[in-house]
């Protein structure tokens, strides 16, 4: 008999094996939130929205009403569902590109208003589908196929701050957290945080995950989960940023 | 919910923004989302005021390109949602109206024409033909409706809804800065009692029941890994457009039947164009004049029927030729001699398209 894995019961079994490349963490990430969705038992009100670049592979991924979307324009049309039904739960899915470059006004004025939806953000420090491209969150030094020599903090600045940018613009009633593969455990619970703060009408909610791409980033199963480990954390802080009621950490 | 917001029938003075807004709120739209841009604010000016009385909502996002996309969610949603926008946002707004005509999505975007090209002017053009009818990287899989006056922005912006529902495309009123701003009389009505049903709405996401066990979930996509599966799904939506075309094309014609001279415009030049034939005809000039409703899609064979006849074709529009251009594609090959008169971004006179008509005999 055919040995069938521990899958969450909102991932759709037929699309499955999923599209990402192998080492890839957009499978933790889905992972962490089709748990989630599961333990909340909100799989029928989803809608979930993916982004461009490697999170489009995501579009088919669960047993929910889902719609793959341009560039960046994720969050405005979750956005524009929510508006239109409030009773859905709503979730952005995209990549550090499409939340902190082209869709990064977004991303800021969602939050400043407060929309009550849930914005998932991958970041892998480049753009993956594209082939490995200096993405806001590349680290300093870092080698991209756009910054061969490593990026020059002078002249490309340095990884955006994705998590303490928008609690700095959300108000009271959002949740901010930066989780990561390496603990999916704990990403989980943020998530899971994030859509309770949704369910409950508190606010705009975010969760970044730190996750790997060892295709773009020339890296073995080791050196991936090493640079996941150890590098990512010395620029993005792991942990809970904005929880509504409870004190900034 | 709340009451209609018009009773039958009404006789109003107003700007064509008002009209829009109201308009809408007969046709029963949900949810406006929009961004500001002139001359279309007062379409929102005026949907934030009345919208809340009859409970309609309103977003106010950051930029075209989110009011555009948050569009397209709000109708995936099964809601009639729409907006408005002009130049430059109307640029912005092409993005989502691509996914628009990809997915099938029935957003209704009516678009007041400023200057162009850049921020030019913010009063008056009819510089976004090619961009309304052809914007983004596609095929143009759209209805454009150019209206000319208060009464027709009130018209179409009812069917507008309509057509988008029926057919699954996006569907876009092509307005001006001057039916904008300006004021004049129109009856507003309650669509019901002109026998206007509104086609029903439906959802594409959030559907009832659980996806997986009770139904299957709606998966829907713009992106495609071949050319061979990317060339079958735009043919058959080409195929699915060429077959509503016959049913949404919309013309008018003027004094055609005999006319030697036959005066080609659309959106308010008519008007210019209408009040040239009268004065020429008086003087025993035979002209005539062609108007097409539906801008894209054009109603080709009508125009090449009256080019057989005619001595002189003169393509009349406040811009460079963006309406000249349609014109010769629908007629391509016919050998009747055009002419052309264009003032971009300028606005054009009955008495001028006389002068112009009386020069060239």
């Amino acid at each position: 008999m055919a040995v069938v894995p521990n899958m969450p019961k909102s991932w759709r079994v037929e699309t499955k094996p999923h599209k990402f490349c192998p080492g890839c963490g957009h499978g933790l990430v889905l992972k962490a939130l089709g748990e989630a969705i599961d333990e909340l038992e909100i799989q029928e009100r989803v809608v979930f929205g993916c982004d461009i670049g490697c999170s489009l592979l995501s579009w088919d991924f669960f047993n929910c009403d889902s719609v793959q979307t341009h560039h960046g324009r994720t969050t405005p049309v979750v956005t524009g569902v929510k508006r239109a039904r409030p009773d859905r739960i709503c979730i952005a899915y995209m990549g550090d590109g499409g939340g902190y470059a082209i869709g990064a006004q977004h991303l800021v004025n969602s939050a400043a208003r407060n929309e009550r939806i849930t914005a998932i953000l991958v970041n892998n420090c480049n753009y993956g589908m594209t082939g490995g491209q200096m993405a806001p969150t590349t680290l300093p030094g870092m080698k991209t196929q756009t910054s061969p020599y490593g990026r020059d903090t002078e002249t490309m600045g340095y990884p955006t701050q994705g998590p303490e940018m928008v609690a700095a613009i959300a108000r009271e009633g959002a949740y901010v957290a930066r989780g990561t593969v390496a603990n999916v455990r704990r990403l989980k619970r943020y998530i899971k945080s994030a859509l309770q703060n949704q369910i409950d009408g508190k606010g705009f909610s975010f969760v970044e995950a730190l996750s790997g791409c060892p295709t773009n980033w020339s890296t073995n199963a080791q050196k991936t989960w090493e640079f996941i480990e150890k590098e990512m954390p010395q620029y993005f802080k792991v942990g809970e940023i904005k929880t509504p009621g409870k004190k900034e950490e | 919910m709340s009451e209609k917001p018009i009773e039958g029938e009404k006789r109003v003075f107003m700007t064509g923004n008002e009209v829009v807004a109201w308009a809408a709120l007969a046709a029963e739209a949900d949810i406006m989302y929009g961004y500001p841009i002139t001359p279309q604010n007062e379409v929102m000016h005026y949907w934030t005021r009345l919208a809340p009385k009859y409970g309609r909502s309103f977003l106010q996002t950051e930029d075209e390109i989110s009011a555009g996309f948050t569009t397209c969610g709000g109708v995936l949603s099964g809601k009639r949602a729409f907006t408005a926008t002009a130049g430059p946002g109307n640029i912005l707004m092409q993005e989502s109206m691509t996914m628009a005509e990809m997915m099938r999505i029935p957003t209704v975007l009516v678009v007041q024409q400023r200057g162009g090209p850049s921020t030019a002017t913010v009063i008056y053009s009819q510089q976004e033909v090619t961009m309304t009818c052809f914007g983004g990287n596609g095929e143009g899989l759209r209805i454009v409706y150019s209206t000319c006056s208060h009464q027709e922005l009130y018209d179409y912006t009812i069917k507008a809804f309509n057509v988008a529902w029926k057919y699954r495309f996006p569907v876009f009123v092509l307005g001006d800065g001057y039916q904008a701003k300006m004021r004049e009389s129109l009856k507003m009505y309650d669509p019901a009692t002109k026998g206007i049903k509104m086609v029903e709405t439906q959802p594409s996401l959030g559907l009832a029941g659980v996806p997986g066990v009770d139904r299957e979930p709606s998966h829907l996509r713009n992106t495609y890994n071949t050319e061979e599966e990317l060339c079958e799904v735009v043919t058959n939506l080409v195929e699915e457009y060429n077959k509503v075309v016959p049913e949404v094309v919309e013309y008018e014609t003027f004094e055609t039947e005999d006319a030697e001279i036959v005066l080609l415009g659309h959106g308010i030049v008519t008007r210019a164009a209408q009040a040239a034939v009268k004065t020429l005809r008086e003087q025993g000039i035979k002209v005539g004049h062609f108007r097409p409703i539906t801008i894209h899609p054009f109603a080709a064979d009508e125009l090449r029927a009256i080019c057989k006849q005619a001595k002189k074709l003169i393509v009349i529009e406040s811009a460079q030729g963006q309406f000249e251009r349609i014109v010769k594609e629908a007629i391509y090959g016919e050998s009747v001699p055009m002419e052309s008169y264009f003032k971009p971004g300028q606005g054009i006179t009955g008495e001028e398209i006389v002068e112009y008509v009386k020069k060239g005999l």
